[in-house]
């Protein structure tokens, strides 16, 4: 008779657990999918970047030796951007780029690469971080974001950079890709408008003929293909809203972590 | 946990009511079960949430990049053929064939590739940015949990008199080790206390192993990082660091294992009714 009890209790157990598992499994891919609980996941992302505001908005990332190098520094998402403009620039050696720097500045700029580069320049080797889990190292030379913005005086309610991207993210050509970071990042003295990758010009995979390092936050947040440059008070109205591609997909905007 | 032996409410008709002597002891107390509670949602969470972040680039290094030349550790992958899917798992060179597993399940039939099964992920589906938002908010509750569970624990002594080992905890090692071999359970009064392998194990996840696993997480973080450039090379750089955070994740699921299944084989009911009400029961020891 215990025994039997025992049994059945074990029994009883065993599929209250399985049973159990599985509704709170699926549970959570219900909450998922509704649109209150993610909201309330994003809290835990509020007290994330209040932790954040303890680390000084002018430290500088880690910078590594030539031995840390990454012999073949790796692409991720678009390697080639299925634009006919884009193209047209890439085949005549992106003579003909102009970065277009506007929005709440005092003075817009249009820059070629010469221009650029006449810029004050920073050489650094960092450490690439993405999203996805993996990190590569790679030696960068660019223009410092702040030399460019101390140039274009921008208006004292400009709060953030948003950059616009040659490569779509859709196969029919659409949903260019774009990013935002705030006005501390765009004057941290390690964010880049980089130009050259490993001792040579920037390749097309990795961003030709611009692209942002923003060292600090991960991958995402590093622009590629950058075309133009804006100034603006909120994100808001631009695009999903949320600040950059990925972000309108669901990402952090603070991608610190 | 209190010390006076709480007399039996009349009306229970529970086994143990049948063994003369038995009466329920009040083992732990409601902070502890709350917190003991929280505890085990937020690990589910963040262990299974971690599995489905993982999947994204689901190989492991050691070193501060993934790219310095030398291959993966430890890497799971479906192997694509013409006709057929294959889930293969590499570690330090060596190859498995483990389709059904790792890297291709079976789903309606079919066999897809797939680095976990989808009922040991949150979300059940591939999606980066829905079980990153699942970790980092369930890793704030274990956090919390845990800092309140620590403050808990040293002002109300539970540290000092239910954990920490004293000196005849130290000599019983040995018999200890006999005791837990022989599934040999204390009876009466030395069932009140934690046996001193229990209390070592819970000592080393709670100092030791949970405390590497935030850290390890915050090596992962680039502004971390930034707090004090370098520091994460003191653990082999940040590739490095998430393999251990994997490990440690591992490592913490072992414990777990091991300790529902002292739970199950030392008296399930009466130690999931005392996490519950706090009430263990203490059955006389046998006579000699």
């Amino acid at each position: 008779m215990k025994l039997r009890t025992a049994i059945s209790r074990r029994r009883f157990l065993r599929r209250a657990l399985g049973v159990g598992g599985a509704f709170a499994l699926s549970g959570c891919d219900a909450l998922s999918q509704t649109q209150w609980f993610p909201k309330v996941l994003a809290t835990g992302e509020t007290l994330t970047r209040a932790v954040q505001g303890l680390v000084p908005r002018r430290a500088l990332a880690q910078e590594f030796s030539e031995a840390d190098l990454s012999p073949r520094f790796r692409s991720n998402g678009t390697a080639m951007p299925a634009n006919a403009q884009y193209l047209a620039l890439a085949a005549k050696g992106f003579a003909d780029y102009r970065l277009e720097v506007g929005g709440l500045v005092e003075k817009p700029a249009s820059l070629s690469l010469v221009e650029l580069r006449a810029l004050p320049s920073r050489t650094q080797i960092t450490r690439h971080d993405c999203v996805e889990g993996w990190s590569a190292i790679g030696k960068w030379k660019g223009v410092r974001l702040s030399a460019l913005l101390d140039a274009v005086h921008p208006k004292p309610e400009a709060r953030f950079v948003m950059f616009y991207c040659a490569d779509p993210m859709e196969a029919d050509g659409s949903s260019p890709y774009y990013e935002s970071i705030d006005m501390d990042d765009a004057f941290h003295p390690q964010t880049l408008l980089a130009y050259e990758l490993n001792d040579t010009t920037l390749p097309i995979p990795n961003g030709a003929p611009i692209r942002l390092r923003v060292e600090r936050q991960l991958g995402y947040k590093h622009a590629k293909y950058v075309m133009r440059i804006e100034l603006v008070q909120s994100f808001e109205r631009i695009a999903g809203g949320k600040g950059g591609y990925w972000e309108d997909q669901g990402y952090e905007w603070w991608a610190g972590i | 946990m209190a010390t006076e032996p709480s007399p039996l409410p009349s009306g229970r008709s529970q086994a143990e009511t049948t063994r003369v002597g038995s009466y329920l002891y009040y083992r732990h107390t409601l902070p502890v079960r709350v917190m003991h509670w929280i505890n085990v949602i937020a690990l589910t969470v963040l262990l299974l949430s971690g599995l489905n972040i993982f999947s994204a680039h689901p190989a492991l290094y050691w070193g501060k990049s993934s790219y310095s030349g030398r291959p993966p550790i430890f890497q799971i992958m479906a192997r694509e053929t013409d006709d057929d899917v294959i889930g293969i798992t590499s570690m330090f060179g060596h190859e498995f064939v483990t389709t059904g597993v790792l890297g291709a399940a079976d789903e309606d039939g079919e066999v897809v590739p797939r680095i976990f099964p989808s009922w040991l992920t949150v979300p059940g589906d591939r999606w980066l940015a829905m079980a990153r938002r699942w970790h980092f908010f369930f890793a704030w509750v274990f956090v919390i949990n845990g800092i309140a569970y620590l403050a808990y624990s040293i002002v109300s002594r539970h540290l000092a008199r239910d954990l920490a080992p004293g000196a005849g905890d130290w000599r019983s090692v040995g018999s200890s080790i006999v005791d837990h071999l022989r599934f040999k359970h204390p009876t009466g009064e030395a069932a009140k206390r934690y046996n001193v392998l229990q209390k070592l194990a819970y000592l080393s996840v709670i100092f030791i192993l949970l405390p590497l696993m935030i850290l390890m997480g915050f090596a992962m973080s680039p502004t971390l990082n930034s707090l004090l450039p370098g520091w994460v090379d003191f653990f082999g750089g940040r590739q490095s660091a998430r393999t251990i955070h994997f490990i440690v994740a591992w490592l913490v699921v072992a414990f777990v294992l091991v300790h529902v299944f002292e739970v199950m084989v030392s008296g399930f009911w009466n130690h999931l009714r005392s996490m519950i009400t706090g009430r263990y029961a203490i059955h006389p020891e046998a006579p000699k």
